[in-house]
């Protein structure tokens, strides 16, 4: 059933706090940057303190909602009139939904653990306090981002968490590859933002203004390629924002930033800001069906590519990013099947932000342990020595390949059901692509899994000359782990319980059942089977003691070469843009030096040789004067004579 | 008797004035050939007056003694004040102003 026309109420009462959840870690943010120093001491627990102040304030929210009826509860905050000109208002004000909502919930809930955990992740590093407000900088974006009233004020969040993955990214700009990959994934995402930055013209030129309100109600009215034309600038948005095919290649770049970062930004809410924008302009997609297709092929396309890449890497993170770049694609994929999919789709994403989150976390304690070795090659029997991270790891990596009961099964179940569902062929290959790409999840998860924490040690010196001597990590950072494990164990079936999490949602995004051609029993039992099958084959590649894990990469099969580069999505940037944009500014130069410089350089070295020559004939010998004199003269009554004859 | 034969002298004279500007060195001669131009133009003047019957061109030739007078007096001056400076009258020794 599609929602009813979207009509939120102004705020009252306890909704007026929306500002403040946002408010909250934006002070945090102005304090410890405009502090400085002065803040180093207490600065991380600031930092916390407006996270988990932001938590609370949402809690307070999430239970109001709850308190009134489904269909009241869309809330909306006039903040102040942001840019008032004549003919032209726009204003800060924010939306509280349902949609909203869950990422509020999300975002300062995942993202107080993660603080909580930094303070012991950074506890050695001297700008911890200017970390802290990093995060919490990252926190206020995506708070605005999410709770937007209007597209202008979304755009600013979008940008404004740009801004802080490009910080963070770069935190270890002393290390060249961070810097490097912190621009990369700066660049990479303005393509993307130039398609938001459109989409929200188009949006002010069509509708003559880019609140939700204005885009939401008359959209159905306007013309058909107008919303086509918006549906795809806001999908360029989104594949950039959530490394997306074919913009997907900052992302594996990105993990050079602090692995608490790569947990919250790069795997929990930010690569997720682009399901977001989908599913929040439902009303566009649901009236564009070539725009909606266009998204389920992207979703499609790199669920593929990240779960084949996160099958080659050996770098724990790297792979782990693959693996975000996959989950993301499901939820892609879910978005663009439109009503039947929309709150699968953000189902799973809230899911994976527990699980992944929980997981990079548990990378980040391995590699605390390690003395930061990030290679997986050098890993290897790691469960006796960390326990807590190795149960809480384990059951994020249940939880991702979707074995019952844990939580990724029940939303990636229901992604796949409704490919299916979707019907045609479209339907039946998007449905396989799920079903396959459930495999090579299964499949390189358990290789993660097995070459970390089983096996043979195969721990090696780091460069200074340590022996790796691997250590349980401190209370900070084993609570936030063991409390996101929490999540991923019982999340998905909390959520599954009378479709407690759909009924939920179903107001703002509306809902329809899909017609599954399979039995979604018989189709839950061959994903299991598939699961199965991809977990089986590691443990025979990486799991039996007759064939250890080499410590060095063997050079591996064409695919898996290809997947170790990214499946070439660099090589093809390189040849495509880096190469061209080269020949171009060298073409530019050469006109500008030859071109623009040769004319005018040429027309001054004319004058100025041509006239070092005329200069001669000032020899200073009057009788040569009188002679041109005589001359001029002789020729100037000449004319007269030749003109009056 | 042909007034014509007025004006071949007159060119005739002026032809000689201009030959001696330009290729005679000394200013002093230099100057007398200015003069021998001017009172060719002279010569000119009255015998067209003459031939048209007009007093215009006699008036003419009032004026050109006036001013060649005058320009005698400055040019001489000039010529004397470079004589005694540089201890020559050749106009191609007076060629500091150029390029």
């Amino acid at each position: 059933m599609p929602p009813s026309t979207y009509a939120p109420v102004a705020a009252t009462g306890v909704f007026t706090l929306t500002a403040w959840v946002v408010a909250l870690p934006m002070i945090g943010a102005a304090i410890l940057l405009l502090g400085g120093k002065r803040t180093n001491a207490w600065g991380h627990l600031l930092g916390c303190l407006a996270a988990l102040g932001s938590f609370a304030l949402g809690a307070v929210l999430f239970f109001s909602l709850l308190g009134k009826p489904g269909d009241a509860r869309s809330y909306d905050q006039h903040v102040y009139t942001w840019i008032p000109v004549p003919g032209f208002s726009a204003d800060a004000g924010f939306h509280l939904d349902q949609l909203s909502m869950t990422f509020v919930l999300l975002i300062t809930g995942v993202g107080s653990l993660i603080h909580i955990y930094s303070v012991g992740y950074m506890a050695h590093d001297d700008n911890r306090r200017k970390f802290f407000a990093y995060l919490n900088l990252f926190l206020a974006a995506m708070l605005v981002l999410v709770l937007a009233n209007n597209y202008l004020l979304l755009y600013a969040g979008w940008e404004g968490v740009g801004l802080a993955s490009y910080l963070l990214i770069g935190f270890w700009q002393h290390k060249p590859s961070a810097a490097v990959a912190a621009k990369k994934a700066f660049i990479v995402n303005r393509v993307g933002d130039v398609g938001l930055s459109i989409a929200v013209m188009l949006m002010y030129t069509t509708f003559g203004g880019f609140a939700f309100t204005d885009v939401f109600n008359k959209a159905p009215g306007a013309d058909r390629d107008t919303i086509l034309g918006i549906g795809l600038m806001l999908l360029l948005g989104a594949c950039a924002k959530s490394a997306q095919f074919p913009l997907q290649s900052w992302l594996l770049d990105a993990m050079e930033g602090p692995t608490p970062v790569s947990a919250l930004i790069h795997a929990a809410t930010m690569v997720t800001a682009g399901v977001y924008l989908i599913v929040r302009s439902h009303v566009i997609f649901d009236i564009s069906p070539n725009a909606r297709l266009l998204v389920t092929i992207v979703g499609a396309i790199t669920l593929m590519m990240g779960a084949i890449i996160g099958c080659a890497k050996d770098d724990i993170k790297k792979a782990l990013a693959g693996s975000t770049m996959s989950q993301i694609g499901y939820m892609v994929l879910g978005a663009g099947l439109g009503p039947i999919g929309y709150v699968f789709a953000i189902m799973h994403l809230v899911t994976h932000g527990f699980f992944k989150a929980g997981l990079f976390l548990g990378a980040g304690s391995v590699m605390h342990g390690m003395n930061d070795d990030v290679d997986m090659r050098h890993y290897g029997a790691l469960r006796k020595y960390m326990p807590v991270t190795y149960v809480t790891f384990g059951l994020g990596y249940l939880a991702i390949i979707g074995c019952p009961p844990f939580s990724g099964f029940w939303s990636k179940d229901k992604i796949i059901e409704a490919a299916f569902a979707q019907g045609g062929t479209s339907g039946w290959v998007l449905g396989c692509t799920a079903l396959l790409g459930a495999l090579i999840t299964a499949f390189y998860m358990t290789r993660v899994m097995l070459m970390t924490f089983f096996g043979e040690k195969r721990w090696v010196e780091d460069e200074q000359g340590h022996e790796a001597h691997p250590h349980e990590s401190p209370k900070s950072m084993t609570i936030p782990m063991i409390l996101l494990a929490v999540g991923s164990v019982f999340a998905g079936g909390l959520f599954s319980i009378g479709s407690s999490f759909a009924n939920w949602l179903e107001p703002v995004t509306g809902r329809a059942e899909g017609h599954s051609p399979i039995n979604t029993t018989v189709l839950s039992v061959i994903t299991l089977v598939a699961v199965a099958l991809g977990v089986g084959y590691a443990w025979r590649l990486y799991g039996t003691r007759t064939r250890p894990v080499p410590a060095l990469a063997p050079a591996g099969s064409p695919l898996t070469r290809a997947a170790r580069r990214d499946l070439y999505g660099d090589a093809f940037n390189e040849a495509a843009f880096m190469r061209t944009g080269q020949w171009l500014t060298r073409l530019l130069v050469y006109f500008d030096l030859r071109g623009v410089d040769g004319v005018v350089n040429g027309v001054a070295a004319g004058l100025g040789g041509s006239s070092s020559r005329f200069r001669r004939l000032q020899n200073g010998f009057v009788r040569s004067y009188a002679l041109s004199m005589f001359g001029g003269a002789a020729l100037l009554i000449a004319a007269l004579l030749l003109v009056k004859a | 008797m042909n007034p014509d034969s007025y004006l071949y002298l007159s060119a005739i004279l002026f032809s000689l004035g201009a030959l001696g500007v330009l290729i005679r060195r000394d200013a002093i001669v230099v100057f007398m050939c200015i003069e021998l131009m001017l009172n060719a133009a002279n010569l000119a003047f009255v015998t067209f007056s003459r031939m048209h019957g007009r007093l215009d061109g006699q008036i003419f030739a009032f004026f050109t003694m006036v001013v060649a007078a005058a320009e005698v007096v400055v040019g001489l001056a000039i010529i004397i004040t470079v004589f005694r400076t540089r201890r020559s009258a050749s106009v191609d020794d007076a060629n500091l102003l150029k390029y």
